[in-house]
């Protein structure tokens, strides 16, 4: 019973848990019951994950007879998948965890009845159709399992499919997944070229032309990209990670976005062999435009979870920007500066699972308790549900990159491999690249406004709303889940080099090189390179910090006055207790919004006001354009219906028409086998 | 660590005191600032009735995060026990994760003046955060390091005058008046709404929280004098350990204090406050500036 057989089993099992919810879903706790079920085999895959990449069980495969009689399906577990089912392992137990105690109303009124048969028989099937791509060991599985993930997640997202943007959102992903796998389709079709051999092996052994190789890449990004949310490729996320319900929000963001960077990974630094250094700067410029497009759109939005889906897209192409330097390194034989840029891409995926999928929980847990997603109905929520709040400042905290905890860890190590790329010798390089570090710095720093506004037009300030003020905290299942998330991301910011050491063999198997052994590090220190250069130590900041606070803390109750009273807020003379006088969310982003948003967004602010003696107030109208959408996607479905309209012309021929066209093609394509033989 | 905290109320007293001369004033005597702490320290803290605890804990998050920031830079020697923990862009994050905590303080009680501080305090740290990696990777490109110890060692030996080196130093003077909100981008000593951003962050503070707050502030200006010090003016800076190096490096270290205070203190005098949507186009400048000298580095190694 090797590993891959207990992979494998897991999957089946998560799948026949599909199966077991269509028959049992209306039956009483049947949801507790299978959400529970569905954490055991996401924990051992999580424990097979880590005790392969500690060597304690070795890489194998298998070839199971399921599948095309011709082929079977081939899987194997190999580093890399090792560490994808650490990150899908981790995401998807502690998600059916939160689940348990999520939107507990569902016997009563057919407003929640909807759980039972839309919700519970495609999530135990969507994460194993997850682990499932994670697995593939062919082209055949990987696409199969691709299209299963983007179907039951399609099906997730409609769920509640009552309300009309929910049908709309729905629509576009599925377009959008269409193009994707149609994409992916192509890139395999040219990596299998020549002898038509399906299994990864075949296609590994397989050699490229140099501009075969890019166009594999291009599709590539098309179509993982896609499913990522890359711009311009990202409408879809924005509108289909909130629609869907909350625990289904985590996971398409938290882990589904990291199996399409799983699917990337393999193709581009795997299969495709020798990539050309000219590749790479796309990649790298990509996912620096992605990330600011991403989080500025965060800053404006007024919905918790768009805020929380455009910030998944600023860190998607953080992500990809640590790639596509990883393979610019590689491509110029720099093997230890590779190393370090896929050791930060790496790290940061799994930084990125550990806190979105904390601070969708979070978002579910207000939703669930005040039924609201809109910003400017919120508020004063530290009160009503502290222990929340808690934890989702810990989630709020990691992903502005705040040190001592992980986001910092991963941006820092995505920033020295920034300042190690003056050593790549081509020129084109050597211009693109600080500009994509501009980017980044802008990004990281738009990201702390971004979850300042969030967490503080959300979770501080007075309630804004009925549904704030009486809001209840979450069940204890649930907080049990984040919480486990909020340790995570405080411990891997404290002990950096530990999860470093930990990715060392997938990034050995990718890059052929591997960062220096961590742990042995004085201190626990992160050393990337070379002792001289840069070391950042997570334990000993944070060491610091608390002995400082505690000094501070001590000092000042021994020499300073205790005493202490409540009062009413300054108020200037006018006492207003309307909690709408406090800031909004549109009025936080006003300033940013001014400043960064009127090139990027077309954002243009009128105000009517009447002249003197008119009664009538006056108005203030903000106006923005989402370019891509407009400019690209419109301009694209306006393209499809005018050809569209254009050949429906064929469907009213007459029969003389229908005849001569008919031949007209039989001639044309006798012709082009004459002329090919 | 304590000489750090020691010296901060002395340099905001110092300048406010040349400031206060150069207004033909005869100003607050320079140890006044210790004076107002003790004065604050002793006071009864009066608490809006909806604070919550995030509010009563910030005041000693971003105390700590600026000491420990404040200590990390190379003061009087370079090389320090425990200097390698954390290096340019750590302290940079550091000091945002102070940032951070504050706004959210500010937007705490749920008042207008506290939002007011906080959205504004957020634009100018989205620009000024930014101008400062930038210029942070400027300064690692010529120094071939972000170890602060390693950057101030070399630009002692080998630096030589460098174009990138003038561009960062005027970036990072840029963005030191506007972290510390010093004028043209805030008055510290306003107390108007119209022309707050630091200060109205922290308008609901009172007593021992405030003295906290008002030292972290001094501890941030202290921060960034002795930064720039370090990195452009390092000359002084005790590298060998020995007793006399170490008096020299106190010594210099002083004077450099010194004069940053009153360079800082004839430049708010000699300029007004900009409009609040003019501080981008200043920022941007900083920008502009860290990104062609990083540019300039990444294409040519002797620029």
């Amino acid at each position: 019973m090797v590993g891959i057989d207990v992979a494998a089993l897991c999957v089946g099992a998560l799948f026949s848990l599909g199966l077991l919810a269509i028959l049992f879903a209306n039956r009483r706790l049947a949801r507790t019951y299978i959400y529970s079920a569905t954490i055991v085999p996401n924990a051992a895959l999580a424990m097979l994950g880590v005790a392969v990449l500690a060597g304690v069980v070795g890489p194998s495969s298998t070839v199971l007879p399921v599948g095309l009689p011709w082929i079977g399906t081939h899987l194997r577990l190999d580093h890399l998948s090792a560490f994808f089912l650490i990150v899908t392992g981790i995401g998807g137990g502690l998600t059916s965890l939160f689940a348990i105690g999520y939107d507990r109303h569902d016997s009563d009124g057919s407003d929640h009845g909807y759980e039972a048969m839309r919700v519970l028989p495609f999530y135990p099937a969507f994460l194993g159709s997850m682990v499932a791509v994670v697995l593939a060991d062919d082209a055949f599985t990987f696409l199969v399992s691709w299209e299963v993930m983007s179907l039951l997640s399609w099906g997730l997202v409609l769920a509640r499919h009552h309300a009309e943007e929910t049908r709309r959102a729905a629509y576009v992903y599925l377009v959008m997944a269409g193009f994707g796998t149609m994409a992916l389709l192509l890139a395999f079709g040219l990596l299998t070229s020549g002898d038509g051999g399906y299994a990864f092996d075949t296609i590994r052994a397989g050699v490229h032309s140099p501009i075969g190789a890019a166009a594999i890449l291009a599709l590539m990004t098309l179509g993982a990209g896609s499913k990522a949310g890359l711009v311009p490729l990202h409408v879809w996320l924005p509108l289909a990670h909130p629609a869907a319900p909350s625990h289904v929000s985590a996971l398409m963001s938290g882990v589904m976005t990291k199996v399409a960077i799983y699917g990337f990974i393999r193709v581009v630094f795997d299969l495709v062999g020798p990539l050309d250094w000219w590749a790479s700067p796309m990649i790298v410029l990509l996912g620096a435009g992605t990330a600011v497009i991403g989080i500025l759109n965060a800053v404006l939005e007024s919905d918790v979870k768009k805020v929380l889906a455009y910030s998944t897209i600023e860190n998607v192409g953080v992500i990809f920007c640590a790639l596509g330097l990883a393979l610019a390194f590689r491509a110029n034989g720099m093997a230890a500066h590779a190393a370090l840029a896929f050791t930060a891409a790496l790290f940061h995926v799994f930084n990125h699972m550990a806190f979105k999928t904390l601070l969708f929980m979070g978002a579910g847990a207000v939703l669930n308790a005040t039924g609201l997603r809109e910003l400017d109905g919120l508020g004063g929520l530290i009160h009503r549900m502290p222990t929340t709040s808690v934890l989702v400042l810990v989630g709020v905290t990691a992903i502005s990159a705040l040190p001592p905890l992980n986001g910092f860890a991963s941006e820092w190590l995505v920033f020295q491999s920034v300042l190690k790329s003056p050593d790549l010798p081509q020129i084109a390089l050597q211009i693109m690249i600080p500009a994509a570090g501009g980017l980044l710095a802008l990004a990281a720093a738009l990201a702390a406004s971004a979850f300042v506004r969030l967490y503080g037009i959300g979770f501080l300030g007075r309630s804004r709303s009925d549904a704030a003020l009486r809001a209840e905290e979450a069940h204890r299942v649930s907080l049990a889940a984040m919480a486990s998330l909020a340790a995570l991301c405080v411990l891997a910011g404290i002990f950096p080099g530990v999860v470093v050491d930990a990715i060392a063999p997938a990034v050995h198997d990718m890059v052929d090189s591997r960062l220096p052994v961590q742990t042995i590090q004085p201190w626990l220190t992160l050393v990337p390179i070379a002792e001289q250069r840069s070391t950042y130590n997570g334990l000993l900041v944070m060491l610091f910090i608390a002995v400082s606070g505690s000094a501070a803390v001590w000092t000042i109750h021994r020499f300073a006055s205790h005493r202490l009273r409540r009062g009413p807020a300054w108020d200037c003379g006018f006492p207003n207790a309307d909690p709408i006088a406090q800031y909004g969310a549109a009025s936080f982003a006003q300033p940013i919004r001014r400043v960064l948003g009127t090139v990027l967004l077309r954002v243009r602010e009128e105000v009517e006001m009447p002249e003197p003696g008119n009664n009538a107030p006056a108005r203030l109208t903000v106006r923005s354009r989402d370019l891509i959408w407009e400019d690209v996607y419109l301009r694209v479905a306006d393209t499809v219906a005018i050809i569209a309209t254009r050949m429906n012309s064929l469907q009213f021929l007459t029969i003389r028409r229908y005849l001569l066209l008919v031949t007209l093609f039989l001639v044309g394509l006798l012709m082009v086998l004459t002329l090919w033989n | 660590m304590a000489l750090v905290v020691a010296l901060a109320p002395l340099l905001v007293g110092l300048i406010r005191k040349v400031k206060a001369r150069l207004n033909r004033r005869r100003g607050a005597p320079i140890i006044q600032p210790y004076r107002d702490l003790m004065r604050l320290m002793r006071k009864e803290v009066v608490l809006a009735e909806n604070a919550s605890w995030l509010f009563r804990s910030v005041p000693y998050m971003v105390f700590a995060a600026t000491w420990v920031a404040a200590a990390l830079v190379p003061t009087f020697a370079a090389g320090l026990q425990f200097s390698w923990t954390a290096d340019l862009i750590a302290i940079v994050a550091l000091l945002g994760s102070a940032r951070f905590f504050l706004a959210l303080a500010g937007m705490d009680i749920g008042t207008s003046f506290g939002g007011i501080g906080s959205s504004r305090e957020m634009m100018i740290a989205t620009m000024a955060e930014s101008a400062m990696l930038l210029t942070v990777f400027s300064v690692a490109l010529i120094a071939g390091s972000t170890q602060l110890s390693s950057v101030s060692m070399y630009m002692t030996s080998s630096a030589g005058l460098r174009v990138t080196a003038g561009m960062a130093l005027i970036a990072l003077v840029i963005v030191a008046v506007a972290e510390n909100g010093r004028i043209p981008v805030d008055n510290p000593s306003t107390h108007l709404e119209l022309t707050m951003v630091h200060e109205a962050m922290v308008l609901e503070y009172s007593g021992r929280h405030l003295a906290m707050i008002e030292l972290a502030a001094a501890l941030k200006l202290l921060l960034y004098v002795s930064l720039i010090a370090c990195i452009f003016f390092p000359w002084g800076i005790a590298t060998d350990g020995s007793i006399s190096g170490y008096a020299v490096g106190v010594l210099t270290y002083l004077g450099k204090l010194t004069g940053g205070g009153i360079a800082l203190a004839i430049f708010e005098t000699s300029i007004a406050k900009m409009r609040v949507f003019r501080i981008p186009d200043f920022l941007g400048a900083a920008l502009m500036l860290g990104l062609l000298g990083t540019l300039l580095l990444f294409v040519s190694r002797s620029l």
